[in-house]
């Protein structure tokens, strides 16, 4: 019978009780810590931290130096007095679907992104069509200093359009930004009908805030902000501010704009900012402001005075 | 797995792993230039997690035999609750300035808010029964019944991560993707039972 056989390890190797103890919390405090590196690993993974930052060629070294405004055009909303939006951050929260579709990863999925050479053609109902290099383009005007809450460094669009004599019957300005999913990744997937497009009224596009702009704070655009060269109209919401631009077209019609065109009841031509037409979505009647905090939204993004001329008598809620 | 006391407690300390590490970055100021948004976003993303993995255990049982899974449903599901009030608190701080009728508005108005907070009330009985006690006093067939809104949960989760993008991203496929799979596991067990029956009682 098996049963009563002493044991046949001898008593002197069995574990004692103490030591089987720490052993097995000890083992314990090791799954406890590789568990808790493997959750943290998975979340860094979801939620990266920023990275650092990333510097840029100053502007100076290919344009023409920058000149900042009189005090008749501060006063005409040149420059806002309010905090700045930091470098970093305007550097590393970027909306550029063409790279990516989170504001964080853009700075790194574009950071290889050549713009040299690179060429503007301005065609449509103008007397001088012509294809602009870089170097062309920059030399039409001085880059000026906008501080638009962000610095940016270009010149008004009118200046650019004067050159090319637009006939009387433009009345649109329709711009496209580069086509090379090669070089804007996001562009093969399907998330919009690329190349993206955008277009202005041409009163809008004449408007002395409304620039190109070719630097932010003195240097030149990195990739992630539109390089080499971005519209940007400071009292429309961010979209239409167009980057990396190829083709500017002067037309009669109102021409087709990405976003209006995925989301017709969400996005419209206009596009103008105002607290008090929400988005279908969400209320576009508070504000997030990088680097400060929440803030009511203001008509036409405080250039009211400026530019509320330009729609006088328009429905707002219906152009939105 | 005769005593899950100490996996139950590894589970503890790793569900609020997320929490810990998003409230260091966000002393550290490493949330990013929109430290609000990216905070309403991540516990957003938890809660989802959450919600997947209290659905994937009964599957994830039948499959592999390993009944001791459901020893970990009802904190998942716990996680899951805590994580979306989080989520609903940040928003309701950072993004609606403390204002209960901004709040109240953005529900009638907004449909994506709407399916959020569904899933969020509903969760509030599942929370509220979740005691051993509350079982035994329901009964297990009523408290089981009650806790199959968890599916609505997941389905209006699904959505409100569904509209909440300008465009719909990678996260939101995947997750809709994830529920879809774990409630079509469910509709195909519950077919192949039902198929089942019926031929049993049509063979009795």
């Amino acid at each position: 019978m098996l049963i009563g056989k002493p044991p046949r390890v001898p008593s002197g190797e069995i574990t004692d009780e103490g030591m089987y103890l720490n052993r097995r919390s000890f083992l314990r405090a090791g799954i406890v810590a590789a568990s808790v590196a493997a959750t943290g690993w998975v979340y860094r993974k979801i939620n990266p931290t920023p990275e650092g930052s990333q510097s840029s060629v100053p502007l100076a070294d290919f344009a023409i130096p920058t000149t900042q405004p009189t005090a008749g055009q501060s006063a005409a909303g040149f420059t806002v007095d309010e905090p700045r939006t930091s470098f970093q951050d305007i550097t590393h929260y970027n909306n550029f679907y063409e790279f990516s579709t989170d504001k964080e990863s853009v700075a790194d999925a574009a950071s290889g992104f050549i713009t040299h050479p690179w060429q503007v053609s301005v065609s449509g109902l103008c007397r001088k069509p012509r294809i602009f290099d870089l170097d062309d383009l920059f030399k039409i005007a001085p880059a000026e200093e906008r501080i638009y809450r962000m610095r940016w460094d270009g010149f008004s669009l009118s200046m650019l359009l004067k050159r090319v004599e637009p006939l009387s019957d433009a009345r649109y300005v329709a711009f496209q930004t580069l086509l090379d999913p090669a070089r804007m990744p996001n562009q093969s997937s399907g998330i919009l009908d690329w190349p993206y497009v955008e277009g202005l009224r041409m009163d809008e596009a004449m408007h002395p805030l409304t620039i190109l702009a070719s630097g932010i704070y003195g240097r030149q655009l990195p990739p992630q902000d539109g390089a080499p060269v971005r519209l940007v109209v400071p009292w429309k919401y961010g979209f239409k501010g167009i980057k990396s631009i190829v083709k500017i077209d002067l037309r009669a019609q109102q021409p087709p704009t990405t976003w209006s065109a995925a989301a017709p009841d969400e996005y419209g031509f206009y596009a103008s900012v105002n607290p008090s037409v929400d988005h279908p979505r969400w209320s576009q009647a508070t504000e997030q402001r990088i680097g400060v905090g929440r803030r009511d939204t203001l008509m036409f993004n405080g250039y009211a005075e400026e530019v509320a001329p330009l729609y006088a008598g328009m429905d707002l809620r219906a152009n939105f | 797995m005769r005593d899950p006391r100490f996996a139950k407690f590894v589970l503890l300390i790793n569900g609020a792993v997320p929490l810990t590490i998003l409230a260091w970055d966000a002393y550290w100021g490493q949330l990013g230039p929109n430290p609000t948004n990216d905070a309403i976003h991540i516990t957003g993303v938890m809660a989802i997690i959450f919600i997947s993995l209290t659905l994937a255990i009964t599957p994830a049982r039948k499959i592999t035999g390993w009944n001791w899974l459901s020893h970990f449903r009802r904190m998942l599901g716990l996680f899951a609750f805590f994580y979306a009030l989080v989520h609903l608190s940040l928003y309701f701080a950072f993004q609606r300035s403390f204002s209960l009728i901004g709040v109240i508005q953005d529900t009638e108005k907004r449909p994506f808010i709407f399916f959020g907070m569904t899933a969020l009330v509903l969760m509030i009985p599942l929370v509220i029964t979740s005691t051993n006690g509350m079982i035994n006093r329901m009964g297990a067939k009523k408290w089981k019944r009650l806790h199959q809104l968890v599916y609505l949960v997941a389905i209006s989760a699904a959505i409100h991560f569904w509209m909440n993008g300008k465009v719909v991203g990678p996260g939101q496929k995947i997750f809709a993707g994830v529920v879809a799979a774990l409630l079509g596991y469910r509709i195909i067990n519950w077919q192949s039972a039902g198929t089942r029956k019926a031929r049993a009682s049509a063979g009795a």
